[in-house]
């Protein structure tokens, strides 16, 4: 396990010290937020919007945000030239899990970020069990993290990548968005904790399936 | 010197039907040294990436065998170094962040620092090594490469072309390492260069290997 894992987290820090210093990712969807928010608000006005077209139009942000930034990870190291670099340091599995822990705290701390904002500025918007929300906010970012990555490193290799990783991403994360909807919309309606739970079954299990099927597909993707 | 082997058999390899060479075997082992030879274009750098692991031959296969152990495909890395021009390095990053970081993702255990500090000075960049490398000119990005190349030291030293971008005093830097491999391991370099023929022990000349025409 150590032979994975270490070096998944040397190309984890890696990449998180390059994104500090370039910035690339963390600029273009904090951009991407702060005009989606502002799209929001202008055109909710006054309007009387239920709770549960709210939550949708917050994951549509989340899911838009994701697209904007979240394909960097492997389009940068093509663009740059460095795939065969990682090709020749490290184990395959290595560099997707590296790659894997980096989207998932860029993804989780832009959902943060994207949550705090939306309730500070979408007054209607109120969280009744704020238990349910967190925790879909965060298995949300698990299993967004987990389909974007090797969504990532399929579209690397194309030529039309701006295009293809959000057309390729849609029906993938489809069954995993209408699930973190309704468990917002739970956390909106007051619902114990206990009924949410259907819904973080299903997240986690979308989490494993996606995450183990990555592993074994990743080396076909990675190499020629 | 480990007992090291490294043998090519039977290699083909097609690029949307046409063959970019076919029925390429030999056996090299430690202190040996082979070029791979040919004109632009003739399949050298295709070659080398298969002999690597990072391209799949359409036919045939490369082994390697370490202490008479062979080495499965996916650790090939751990035995290879590779010299190329698609082999960069993170721009971002200086020199030495560069080796440190390639050391960590090997998991090197000795000094990391200490080790990729003595062959920056060797490749004669350590005055610049806490500079990005986008600042580097290209025959000192060249320089780089080979001190990542050799910071594990690899049974197996490949070079693509490795004297281009350099300067007199950084090729005789690369004749001395060719010179240091085949002490202590295998040496394989593709160049259209004449003066790398003389560290041959042995040549392909792709050009000779070419397929007249096309496979069905």
């Amino acid at each position: 396990m150590k032979d994975f894992s270490a070096p998944a987290i040397h190309i984890f820090f890696k990449d998180s010290h390059s994104e500090l210093r370039t910035r690339y990712a963390m600029n273009a969807l904090l951009m991407f937020v702060v005009t989606a928010l502002a799209l929001v608000l202008f055109s909710v006005g006054n309007e009387v919007v239920g709770t549960d077209v709210l939550s949708g139009i917050l994951w549509v942000i989340i899911f838009f945000s994701g697209m904007s930034g979240l394909s960097r990870t492997f389009v940068s190291e093509e663009e740059r030239g460095t795939v065969v670099t990682l090709q020749l340091l490290s184990r395959p599995t290595s560099v997707l899990l590296g790659k894997l822990l980096f989207n998932f705290v860029l993804i989780l701390s832009l959902n943060v970020l994207i949550a705090v904002l939306y309730l500070l500025m979408v007054s209607r918007f109120v969280i009744l069990t704020p238990s349910i929300f967190w925790v879909t906010i965060f298995l949300g970012s698990c299993s967004l993290a987990s389909s974007s990555t090797i969504i990532a490193a399929i579209i690397a290799k194309a030529n039309t990548k701006g295009t293809l990783y959000p057309v390729l991403s849609f029906p993938i994360m489809l069954p995993l968005l209408l699930t973190v909807m309704n468990a917002t919309r739970l956390s909106t309606e007051g619902a114990a904790f206990s009924e949410a739970f259907g819904e973080f079954q299903i997240l986690v299990s979308y989490t494993v399936v996606v995450i183990t099927v990555s592993i074994l597909l990743f080396s076909f993707v990675w190499k020629d | 010197m480990k007992h090291v082997t490294f043998s090519a058999e039977s290699l083909k390899k097609e690029f949307n039907r046409r063959v970019i060479f076919d029925a390429i075997s030999f056996s090299l082992h430690e202190g040996e040294s082979f070029v791979i030879a040919g004109r632009n274009g003739s399949g050298k750098s295709t070659l080398v990436k298969i002999l690597c692991g990072l391209l799949s031959p359409t036919r045939g296969s490369v082994r390697v065998n370490v202490e008479g152990k062979e080495v499965a495909p996916d650790l090939l890395f751990r035995y290879i170094g590779l010299i190329s021009p698609h082999f960069n390095m993170y721009e971002e990053f200086s020199g030495i962040e560069n080796l440190t970081l390639f050391g960590k993702i090997r998991g090197l255990e000795n000094n990391i620092v200490h080790d990729a500090e003595e062959l920056l000075r060797q490749f004669n960049i350590f005055e610049r090594r806490n500079d990005e490398v986008r600042t580097y000119s290209s025959g000192m990005k060249q320089r780089l490469k080979f001190a990542a190349a050799l910071l594990h030291r690899p049974e197996i030293l490949v070079m693509d072309e490795p004297t281009s971008n350099l300067d007199e005093e950084g090729i005789a830097t690369v004749r001395f390492v060719m010179e240091q491999q085949r002490q202590r391991g295998i040496l394989i370099i593709a160049t259209n260069e004449k003066d790398d023929l003389k560290y041959a022990d042995s040549i392909l000349n792709l050009d000779e290997q070419r397929p007249a025409k096309s496979s069905s």
